[in-house]
C-alpha cells in the first residue's frame, strides 16, 4: 500500500480503522492479538505528561520489542494478580501528519473508562496517542506508539495496556 | 476533631500480634495520626534535593495530609513551609512545582520570601486614610509556618516538632548506612510515577515490612528468580523497630531447593520464560551482592533498589481509606548511556504498572474492603515467631510487629511494653 496514492479521506479512514481495531482488540480482551498491531522492532511507551513536560524519560510501562509486548500479555494472564476489569477506549480527533510512501504519523485523543467488578464505570485515564504508523504487506502497523497520559495519578494499578 | 481522646483496645496475644482493624478505618484514628505522627516528633521524607536544584525552585507535597512547600532560596538554602497563608488559610502554592522569586497568595496577595517570611500585605496602610491593618500589626508574627529540614545524601526530611531528635539519631545507623549505600553520589532524576491506593496507609507500611508475601503474591518476582524466600536475605530493624530493611541476594537461589520449597505454592512456575529477556539483563553495581533492598522509614518513605532500579516512594495519606504513592526514580549523574537505559527498561518491574509491584495496590485494597465493617476484629501476625526481632531469613513478619510497637508508642498508646512483654 503506497500511502501517497491514497486520498486524504482514504488515508484518514485507514488510520482510524487501525485505531478502532486496536482499541476493540484491547476492550474485547483479545490481548493475545494485541502485539500483532505492532511492527518489529517497535516501541510502545506509556508516559506521564508531567514527566514529558519536565524533560524526564521515565515511563510507567515501556516496550522496545514485540517480545516485550508478548511478555506483558503472558504476565498479566499468568503471573499478575489484579481485580477483573474492563476498559472502553474512546478515541477521537485523529490528525495525520508527515505522510510518506510507507509511513504516516497520527495524533489522537483517548479516554479510557474502566469498569470494575462492583459495576462502577469511571474515567481511568485520558491523554494522547502519538503513533508512527508504517505500511507493510498491505497492512498498517504501529512502529511506535507513545501514550501520554494526563491522569497523573494512576488509580490502583495499570495492567491492561492503553 | 483531632482524635486526642481516641482510644483503641489492642488485643493481648500469647504469641504474635493482633492489630485491631479499626485502626485502618476510623476517622478519629486518622485525625490522631495527623497530630501525633505527622505533626509530631518524626522526620517525614519530602523529596530529593535535585527536585529543586535552582534558586527559586519549589515543589508542593504533603506530610501526612498536610500540604507543604519545599523551596530553595536565592542563597541555595532549602526551606520547608506549611502551604497555608498566614492570613486566611489559603494554599499559597497551587502548582506541583515551579520557580518563583517569592511566594504570593492569590486570595489577597500576601507575599512571602522563599523562607516563608511575610514581605508585604496589600493596602496595609489603607486607601486614602481609610481601612488598613491596625497600627500594631507586626508582619514578623505572620510568617508561613516553617518546618525543620535536614538533608542526608540528597534525601530531604522535614519535621514540625521542635523536639524531634537529629535526623541521624532518628534514622539510626542501619538506615543511614543504607541511604549512604544508594545515595552518596550525585543523583540524576529519571521521573515520577504516581499511584493512588484505595486503602489505609498503614496497610502499605505493613506490606513493605513483609518479606513473607513477596514470593507468594508477586508471581513474576518468584518465577524469574528476582526474589524467592529461599534466597539469602534478612529482615532487620533499627533499635526503635520503626524502620526496616529487607534485602536479598538473587545469586543465592538453588533451582532444586526452590522446587521442593515451593512445591505446594500456586505461584511457582519455572517453566515460564520471557520472550525478550533483555528486561532482566542488568548490571552488577554493588560489591555486596545485594540485588533487592527495601528500606521502610517511618512514617512515609520507602527507599528501594530492585535489580538496577533505584527509587524513593513517598506515602501521602490523603484520607483514612486512601493514600498516594509517589515513586521518584533516580540514577547517578555519571551513569553511562547503557546503564541509564537499563534503569529505564527495568522501571517496568516497579511502580503502578510494575511486573513485581502492581499487586501491592490490590493487596492493600482487598484488606481495606474486608475490614471496613470488621467491628472489633483484629489481625493475627506471628510468622517468624511473633516477636519484633531481626531475622536472617525471609519467612517472617517480625518487622510488621516492630512497626506496630513503634506506631503505638508515637500514638501515645503506651502499654506497648506490657503488650510486648505479654507476648513473650
Amino acid at each position: 500500500m503506497n500511502l501517497l496514492e491514497l486520498s486524504p479521506l482514504e488515508l484518514q479512514f485507514a488510520v482510524e480503522q487501525l485505531l478502532a481495531r486496536y482499541v476493540q482488540c484491547i476492550d474485547d480482551d483479545r490481548l493475545e492479538a494485541w502485539p500483532d498491531f505492532f511492527a518489529d522492532p517497535c516501541e510502545y511507551r506509556i508516559v506521564a505528561r508531567d514527566n514529558v513536560e519536565r524533560g524526564l524519560p521515565l515511563a510507567i510501562l515501556s516496550c522496545d520489542s514485540r517480545g516485550m509486548l508478548v511478555d506483558r500479555v503472558v504476565s498479566l494472564r499468568h503471573a499478575n494478580i489484579y481485580e477483573r476489569h474492563r476498559y472502553r477506549h474512546v478515541v477521537s480527533s485523529t490528525l495525520l501528519d508527515a505522510v510518506t510512501v510507507d509511513k504516516v504519523q497520527a495524533r489522537s485523543h483517548y479516554a479510557v473508562l474502566r469498569t470494575r467488578t462492583n459495576g462502577v464505570s469511571e474515567v481511568y485515564s485520558v491523554g494522547t496517542y502519538d503513533d508512527d504508523i508504517v505500511s507493510a504487506g498491505g497492512r498498517l502497523l504501529f512502529r511506535r506508539k507513545l501514550v501520554t497520559f494526563d491522569t497523573n495519578r494512576v488509580d490502583s494499578l495499570l495492567v491492561t495496556p492503553l | 476533631m483531632n482524635g486526642a481522646d481516641y482510644e483503641l483496645p489492642w488485643p493481648r496475644l500469647a504469641n504474635g500480634c493482633g492489630v485491631p482493624y479499626r485502626v485502618f478505618t476510623e476517622q478519629a484514628c486518622f485525625a490522631r495520626e495527623q497530630t501525633r505522627i505527622f505533626r509530631g516528633p518524626v522526620w517525614s521524607f519530602v523529596g530529593l534535593d535535585i527536585e529543586v536544584p535552582n534558586p527559586g525552585d519549589f515543589k508542593t507535597t504533603y506530610i501526612g495530609a498536610i500540604p507543604i512547600i519545599l523551596t530553595r532560596d536565592r542563597d541555595g538554602v532549602l526551606h520547608g513551609l506549611e502551604n497555608r497563608c498566614a492570613h486566611r488559610g489559603a494554599l499559597v502554592c497551587r502548582e506541583l512545582r515551579g520557580n518563583q522569586a517569592r511566594l504570593s497568595c492569590v486570595y489577597h496577595q500576601w507575599t512571602y520570601d522563599l523562607s516563608g517570611r511575610l514581605l508585604g500585605v496589600p493596602f496595609r496602610g489603607g486607601i486614602g486614610g481609610r481601612g488598613g491593618m491596625p497600627g500594631d500589626f507586626d508582619p514578623a508574627q505572620h510568617n508561613l509556618t516553617a518546618l525543620r529540614l535536614e538533608v542526608l545524601h540528597g534525601l530531604v526530611f522535614a519535621t514540625f516538632a521542635p523536639e524531634t531528635e537529629s535526623l541521624a539519631a532518628y534514622l539510626g545507623p542501619m538506615v543511614v548506612a543504607s541511604i549512604q549505600r544508594l545515595c552518596a553520589r550525585p543523583l540524576r532524576l529519571l521521573g515520577d510515577q504516581r499511584q493512588f491506593m484505595h486503602g489505609n496507609w498503614k496497610l502499605y507500611a505493613e506490606n513493605t515490612r513483609d518479606p513473607y508475601h513477596a514470593s507468594l503474591l508477586h508471581l513474576f518476582h518468584n518465577t524469574f528468580g528476582l526474589y524467592r524466600s529461599s534466597q539469602t536475605g534478612a529482615c532487620l530493624m533499627d533499635h526503635s523497630h520503626r524502620h526496616t530493611m529487607l534485602y536479598t541476594k538473587a545469586a543465592t537461589s538453588d533451582a532444586a531447593v526452590d522446587l521442593e520449597v515451593y512445591k505446594d505454592v500456586r505461584s511457582y512456575d519455572t517453566n515460564y520464560t520471557l520472550a525478550d529477556p533483555s528486561l532482566l539483563s542488568g548490571r552488577a553495581e554493588f560489591d555486596d551482592g545485594i540485588t533487592l533492598v527495601i528500606v521502610s522509614v517511618f512514617p512515609n518513605l520507602v527507599l528501594q533498589q530492585i535489580a538496577n532500579t533505584l527509587a524513593v516512594r513517598q506515602i501521602i495519606t490523603h484520607s483514612v481509606a486512601g493514600f498516594e504513592l509517589v515513586w521518584t526514580h533516580f540514577g547517578y549523574a555519571d551513569d553511562d548511556e547503557a546503564l541509564r537505559g537499563i534503569r529505564l527498561k527495568q522501571a517496568n518491574l516497579i511502580g503502578p504498572a510494575g511486573f513485581v509491584s502492581m499487586e501491592d495496590g490490590e493487596a492493600v485494597e482487598i484488606v481495606q474492603r474486608a475490614v471496613t465493617q470488621a467491628s472489633a476484629a483484629s489481625s493475627y501476625i506471628a510468622m517468624g515467631g511473633g516477636r519484633a526481632e531481626d531475622a536472617q531469613h525471609l519467612v517472617t513478619e517480625s518487622a510488621i510487629i516492630g512497626f506496630w510497637e513503634a506506631y503505638r508508642r508515637v500514638m501515645g498508646w503506651t502499654d506497648v511494653a506490657t503488650a510486648a512483654g505479654d507476648a513473650r
